[in-house]
């Protein structure tokens, strides 16, 4: 019986429930990236020249990038020559109506848990599905148009509300910003757009699935939320892969604008393909994430659970810029097998009387790593800027890493920055307790995580919180005992 | 209910227990007292099936069952059940939740269907009368932050919750004040009955006074060296455990 060690050490893949393709065919262009790609995409999308050209700009700045090498993390060098940068399910025909989405695609969707069909759908939730390069579909959007919320595609957005997708795309991650958001400008295919107008409380949800299902792909997303003056907004997105052998790139900007007054409440449940567990295949999540606060009393805050990606590279971000302003991130990220995280975040502390708050759980289990790296800066017009760092550290077993890497720069000596950190280990005492309650080790771990994590939980919409529950639990199945 | 029968075991190759006989039929309560290091500790864990504590001789019977086929889940569905002498703590974890889990998964093991929450909360009242539990506790993370009382007081309210064939007090009264001890004691009469037994393992004698044992077994280095009524637990109290190491150096 003197078996406990290796048990604990042992890892074994739990099955990724996610990892099925649809066999739709779609309509690509060439592998490779030149000016070319871009110039196909934008026409695939029909966008007025502005957008080229500012899509041009950021690619001839990319070229001139390099690849960021700051991350605690280990990767072969991707080949940005091999990757499929626009790839659509081909419809028959133009879809007007939810109700004529291809059935091969709807099924997609209803295969992972997301009806497109807005009577079966959870009320509450209002969905714009995205698959590879393209948007499939938003519903409720009547229903959120009479309250003047724009809820779309950003493909839409760009051709329906133009002034407001110019006015505000790349005011937060400017193109320069970094190496993976300067290639997301050039060559973002899709994305989900909002716009709250002043004093409106979205009723619903709203909900962004992401889907990659074509090989060779990369998925460049861009989502754009502007809640103006007094609004408020809880956003969620999701996202799963199929099971394939290889690395495939998802670079990401999101960018959220909260105007005076304004509460925007984004919370994301990754669960890309993991990669399986001798780390062969899985996605490469290079993302870049960032609010402002512009307006005084607004208030951004970010949860994230992340349990899938071989790579996660992400710091949701919030400049705090309006005077008694929030930034909250609340963060759960899990790494299994051979995954590698390094996330956190950034809070930028500009305007005066300004908070933020950060709960960071990392879950490490198997011959991971999983790394926290967060920027508490507090600008010298920043007085009384208050912030609250809390990082811990979960660890199964002894051949996985927990790092934290806490920057705090500090201006104004008014400012107050706490920093608190703990690292544990799930201990065998807890689990023969556990075990001698008639509570198998499956359950007990699922237990003891969901209890590390239950802060960063309990900011998840309600709809939500279970499944993340659930996937806490499945994403390490069998890494212990 | 129980029957062990030349019992050896070992910890990273050291012998601890060397040949433990003891009878357990139900209704009974049974004390197993030492000196440290004898053993005590040693065979709750092995009986709860803990890791890391090899048997290299002997039988376990456990209603019917040998028990040392079981793993500590099925061991605690057959109605084993152990009080931790150091109960652990699980943070963001709550007692109920934690118990509601560890009730279901029982009856799960037993065949029978889960419990609804309405039929938990009323299972759960009724309990906490008996044992004399607070809400307030049951809400918390388990165990944590509790006093050492307050988690041997959970400790019994979980056996109420479970309601074992047999318990094993692991040295419950450790770190108690008389107080706390009479407490608990109190919550775990309540909880006898002509169907169920208990062994409680102590070092002294003073929790069998509120906790009567019908019989008191000495373990002294890995064996069982002296059997006799309650009575023997005063003459332990009195005379201290050198009588029992000269007893035994005459007899080697």
């Amino acid at each position: 019986m003197n078996n406990e060690l290796s048990a604990i050490e042992k890892t074994v893949l739990s099955d990724y429930k996610y990892g099925f393709v649809t066999e739709i065919e779609a309509d690509e262009a060439p592998p490779g990236l030149n000016e070319d790609t871009i110039r196909f995409i934008s026409a695939k999308k029909n966008e007025p020249e502005w957008m080229l050209e500012w899509r041009l700009k950021a690619y001839k700045h990319w070229l001139k990038m390099e690849e960021p090498t700051w991350a605690n993390i280990k990767y072969d060098k991707i080949n940005y020559q091999d990757i499929i940068y626009y790839s659509a399910p081909k419809q028959k025909k133009k879809v007007n109506s939810l109700d004529e989405i291809d059935p091969e695609l709807r099924k997609t969707f209803e295969r992972l848990g997301i009806s497109l069909d807005e009577q079966k759908r959870l009320s509450g939730v209002a969905i714009d599905a995205v698959i590879d390069s393209v948007s499939i579909g938003t519903t409720f959007k009547e229903q959120l148009a009479e309250l003047g919320i724009i809820f779309c595609s950003i493909s839409e957005a760009i051709q329906e509300h133009p002034e407001l997708v110019k006015k505000y795309i790349g005011s937060v991650v400017p193109i320069t910003d970094n190496y993976f958001s300067a290639l997301n400008s050039a060559v973002f295919s899709d994305g989900s757009f909002c716009y709250i107008p002043k004093g409106v409380r979205c009723p619903m949800e709203l909900s962004t699935y992401f889907r990659i299902n074509a090989e060779g792909t990369g998925q460049f997303e861009r989502t754009l939320l502007i809640a103006d003056e007094g609004s408020y907004v809880s956003y969620l997105e999701g996202c799963t892969a199929p099971i394939r052998d290889e690395n495939q790139l998802h670079a990401a900007v999101v960018e959220l604008i909260a105007m005076e007054n304004a509460e925007i409440k984004y919370s994301t449940v990754q669960n890309w393909y993991p990669g399986d567990k001798d780390g062969v295949g899985g996605i490469y999540n290079f993302v870049t994430k960032r609010g402002i606060c512009q307006g005084a009393h607004s208030k951004i805050s970010w949860t994230q659970v992340e349990t899938g990606s071989s790579i996660t590279w992400k710091y949701p971000s919030v400049i705090l810029k309006g005077d008694y302003s929030v930034g909250e991130f609340y963060s759960v990220a899990v790494t299994n097998n051979h995954q590698q995280a390094d996330t956190g975040t950034k809070m930028m502390h500009l305007g005066k009387n300004t908070r933020s708050r950060i709960v960071s759980k990392g879950i490490s289990a198997g011959v991971s790593n999983n790394s926290y790296r967060g920027l508490v800066h507090v600008g010298k017009n920043a007085a009384n800027a208050r912030n609250f760092s809390q990082c811990d550290s979960l660890l199964l077993g002894d051949k996985c890493g927990a790092h934290t890497f806490p920057y705090i720069e500090v201006k104004n000596n008014t400012g107050v920055v706490e920093h608190e950190a703990t690292t544990s280990k799930i201990g065998e005492d807890q689990i023969f307790y556990c075990n001698q309650r008639g509570i198998d080790t499956e359950t007990a771990v699922a237990l003891i995580i969901n209890g590390f994590a239950k802060e960063v939980m309990n900011q998840l919409p309600m709809e939500f919180a279970v499944e993340a529950q659930k996937l806490l639990a499945i994403s390490l199945e069998g890494s212990v005992g | 209910m129980l029957s062990i029968k030349n019992l050896h075991a070992n910890i990273d190759e050291k012998k601890i227990l060397k040949g433990i006989n003891l009878e357990i039929k139900p209704g009974e309560v049974h004390a197993i007292m030492g000196p440290n290091g004898s053993g005590k500790s040693t065979l709750a864990s092995v009986l709860a099936g803990r890791e890391h504590y090899e048997v290299t001789e002997g039988t376990v019977e456990f209603a019917g069952k040998d028990l040392l086929e079981l793993s500590p889940e099925e061991r605690a569905g057959e109605g084993l059940f152990l009080a931790f002498q150091y109960p652990v703590e699980i943070p963001g974890l709550s007692t109920t939740n934690f118990i509601k889990t560890a009730v279901n998964e029982v009856r799960k093991y037993r065949g029978e269907e889960a419990l609804d929450a309405v039929a938990f909360l009323k299972l759960m009242k009724e309990k906490m009368a008996m044992v004399n539990i607070d809400q307030s506790l049951l809400s918390r993370s388990l165990n944590e932050g509790f006093s050492g009382g307050e988690k041997k007081r959970n400790e019994v309210f979980q056996m109420a919750m479970l309601q074992p064939k047999l318990a094993i007090l692991d040295e419950t009264d450790s770190g108690l004040d008389i107080d706390a001890i009479r407490i608990v004691a109190n919550g775990v009469n309540k909880l006898r009955n002509k169907d169920n037994a208990v062994l409680v393992v102590t070092h002294y004698q003073r929790l069998l006074d509120y906790i009567v044992p019908d019989y008191v077994h000495v373990l002294y280095n890995g064996r069982i060296v002296k059997s006799g009524p309650k009575e023997l637990a005063f003459e332990l109290e009195e005379k201290g455990y050198d009588f029992i190491r000269d007893e035994n150096k005459v007899e080697a």
